[in-house]
């Protein structure tokens, strides 16, 4: 069911006001979430709070839509993928640095501090553990309140 | 630079992911990636044996300022002991898990909680130490908990909530040594901490250190969890828990903070001899009144590790050597016989005693381990138990200490009384006639407790007649913790800050 | 204006509050309240440690408008507010991990009293 449709319907999710805005909201949160993850390693945040951004745009989605909608754009097996792939790419860079002679070296150029394109590996890291962060945040959202609901529901 | 330092705990991290992600192509990928893994690991952990001591500055920062490893005698006893019993626990897990769904989860938690406890090991930073610890504590909470009945999950939530206040004492003990001096690597804390005299700060700071790493070892009055958690999980990992994680992240860890950060003073050393001494008997006698054989098991768990703290905090070699055999002899034989009781369950689906008997006329293989397993930990000879269980009696009374001679006298005979129990109700007497057509356990559950049967009586035999096992695995990791007796800078310092 | 010891002994104070919450309480969910409000006392100790309170404090980040030696002199100590980010994570885990054990609890035993949850004896 499209967005547009869940919103005017009132019989799903929560209150028309709720939705529309955030419907309106939800892709700034996304897009700072974004930026909080991009620029980690020259601003405050970092892949931790990025991570943690991105992950609460989806649950806002599941707050005020409801789970179907938010679980139609990421699955509980993607979250759980996404969730894995994040880990080993951050795995893999440690690994990435045993070339240059040390695990977890920063091998990449540090470029001019302060500038986007700089600090070598430290922005990769920050974006494998927003993927991770964010994926695993979303995963246990998913299995707290939608998995574990359906099972009480069924058990009484 | 040993680059393989990093592997031990890189490569369990990395295959713990590996592990999901290909699991989802098939379910018997996981089975191969862990079980590879684990004797990648295993493979490592002994050709670290020869290439001596050595540190590793990880990304390339030195200390005091990068996270480092260190690698020395007692590091690489642990990590012997840690990468053998989860190679051999994989193997039992082969067939064993077979019954609970989600079997690639359990691999990857059981990864996780292998690098969690190699990093330990080998960390030579306080608060990594403290990561460490986490990842190997989390992934085992959610491993007891892993058959989601009433039982497991009533333990595994006791087990988190204890298991939580302990690692927040010990990050509380991190966070005071920072205020003291400024560095969380444990050299440059140990370096700083000789050159200034003892304050409170650090003596409160030291026994949050004790009472957290007590709680993760399960010491008596801090034992409380053990005997819920480590029964109810399943048997692999109940071999784990009471086989090497107790002994990694606690009794390993509380002795590396001490012997090598806060420097072993004598009250500390006391406090390691109550502690120990109080566990001992404790646990003894409170073992010999359970039915069920894992629960037996698990307070056995908690007296046996007594003898070890015990040992060691007599600060003497012969203390420290006999201290360190038990540690390696309790892995094997206690391991052993949580298999083993894993395979009891697996044939009968019972554990409780009441309900067993007779298993050897139908489960000779499983019956002779389990035994095997009783006789090395009740202290016969020629078995490896009785060898440091005597070690430790004789460390005791060149210490000067008789009552504990005694002690460790007595409740290794209390040990032997309810060893006998076990196998008088489960193995002989008279079989059950709701258990006449059990079968014997599959290969690979049979492969991992004969492999360790034969580790208790090989060690016990070798021991005896060969001084080299003595030498190469005993000797150095003995002379790390005479190290740390000393109060001026010690060769720790001196291996990882000139290094 | 709070002095810099009596910081501590509220945050001591906050640690007492969760210790108590988690032993005096029966309630599964209070008991993992307190054992989060423990974790956060001791995270909040840990970026005391590194305050200053001699001072204006300024973030650790180096930029033009501050120089080196004057950013050593007034900075806040970042190393323990990267040890704190870590424990909050590591907080994250085990409060999810408790609450997923709290409602598959509730899921078998029907309630949230520890008292009632005692199948495990002896």
């Amino acid at each position: 069911m499209d967005i547009k449709e869940i919103t005017r319907d009132k019989s799903l999710g929560m209150t028309i006001i709720v939705k529309t805005i955030s419907r309106l909201i939800v892709s700034f949160i996304l897009v700072f979430g974004l930026y909080i993850v991009l620029y980690g390693h020259i601003t405050p945040g970092g892949g931790f709070a990025g991570g943690v951004i991105l992950a609460i745009s989806y649950v806002l989605l599941i707050l005020a839509f409801g789970g179907k909608v938010a679980v139609a754009k990421m699955s509980g097996f993607w979250a759980s993928m996404w969730d894995n792939l994040g880990a080993l790419a951050f795995v893999v860079i440690g690994f990435l640095g045993l070339i240059g002679g040390y695990f977890f070296l920063n091998f990449i150029n540090h470029g001019t501090p302060g500038k986007l394109i700089s600090a070598g590996i430290i922005p990769l890291c920050n974006i494998a553990i927003a993927v991770k962060v964010g994926a695993a945040l979303y995963a246990v959202f998913l299995a707290l309140s939608i998995y574990g609901r359906i099972s009480t529901e069924e058990d009484e | 630079m040993n680059h393989i330092l990093p592997l031990m705990v890189g490569i369990p991290l990395g295959m713990a992911v590996i592990t999901l992600i290909l699991s989802k192509i098939h379910n018997r990928i996981a089975d191969i990636s862990a079980t590879a893994t684990t004797i990648a690991t295993a493979a490592m952990s002994f050709y670290l044996i020869g290439t001596g001591e050595s540190t590793y500055w990880m990304g390339g920062w030195f200390p005091p300022f990068g996270i480092t490893l260190v690698f020395d005698g007692l590091s690489s006893l642990l990590l012997i002991i840690v990468n053998t019993v989860a190679l051999l626990s994989v193997v039992f897990s082969l067939s064993y898990m077979e019954k609970y769904t989600a079997k690639p989860k359990f691999y990857s938690l059981f990864l996780f909680m292998l690098a969690g406890m190699n990093g330990v090991v080998l960390t030579g930073d306080l608060f990594n130490m403290f990561v460490f610890l986490e990842i190997a504590s989390i992934a085992s909470y959610a491993l007891v908990g892993f058959g989601v009945e009433h039982e497991e999950l009533e333990a595994s939530f006791k087990y988190l909530i204890l298991g939580t206040v302990a690692s927040t004492m010990v990050l509380l003990g991190v966070a005071l040594t920072y205020a003291m001096t400024g560095s969380v690597n444990m050299a440059d804390v140990s370096a700083m901490l000789k050159s200034f005299p003892a304050t409170k700060t650090m003596a409160f700071a030291a026994g949050a250190f004790i009472m957290g790493f007590a709680l993760k070892s399960g010491l008596v009055p801090f034992h409380a969890w053990l005997p819920d958690a480590h029964p109810s999980a399943p048997a692999p990992v109940s071999a784990m828990l009471s086989g090497v994680l107790i002994k990694a992240i606690g009794v390993y860890a509380m002795v590396r903070v001490i012997f090598d950060v806060l420097g072993a003073s004598p009250v500390f050393l006391e406090i390691m001899l109550v502690l120990g001494a109080l566990s001992m008997a404790v646990g003894g006698f409170l073992a010999i009144g359970q039915w069920n054989l894992k629960r037996m098991f698990a307070y056995s768990s908690i007296s046996q590790m007594g003898y070890v703290v015990v040992a060691l905090g007599l600060g003497t070699h012969l203390g420290f050597i006999a201290g360190l055999f038990h540690l390696f002899n309790h892995a094997a034989f206690k391991s052993l016989l949580f298999l083993s009781a894993g395979s009891i369950e697996h044939a009968t689906g019972t554990r409780d005693m009441k309900e067993l008997g007779g298993l050897a006329q139908r489960m000779p293989v499983t019956s002779t381990t389990t035994a095997i397993g009783a006789l090395s930990i009740s202290g016969v000879p020629p078995f490896n138990g009785f060898f440091s269980k005597l070690l430790i009696i004789l460390a005791c009374v060149a210490a000067g200490r008789w009552f504990l001679a005694a002690l460790a006298a007595g409740v290794g005979v209390v040990t032997l009384l309810y060893f006998l129990k076990a196998m008088r109700f489960s193995l002989f007497g008279e079989l059950p006639k709701a258990l006449s057509n059990i079968k014997e356990v599959p290969f690979p559950m049979a492969f991992s407790v004969i492999a360790l049967a034969v580790v208790c009586l090989a060690v016990g035999v070798i021991f005896l007649v060969d001084p080299a096992f003595s030498d190469i695995f005993l000797q150095p990791a003995a002379e790390v913790l005479m190290d740390g007796l000393k109060s001026n800078a010690s060769s720790y310092i001196a291996s990882v800050l000139g290094g | 204006m709070l002095s810099h010891t009596s910081l501590y002994i509220l945050d001591i104070a906050l640690m007492g509050m969760g210790i108590y919450a988690l032993i005096a309480k029966r309630h599964i969910i209070k008991k993992i309240i307190g054992v989060v409000i423990i974790e956060y006392a001791i995270n909040l100790f840990l970026i005391l440690i590194g305050y200053r309170a001699e001072g204006v404090a300024v973030a650790p980040i180096q930029d033009a408008e501050i120089g080196a030696t004057e950013l050593a002199a007034k900075a806040v100590d970042p190393l323990p507010q990267a040890l704190v980010l870590t424990s909050i994570v590591i907080g994250l885990g085990t409060l999810a991990l408790m609450a997923a054990l709290a409602i598959k609890l509730y899921e078998k035993y029907k309630t949230f009293d520890m008292s009632e949850i005692n199948r495990l004896r002896g």
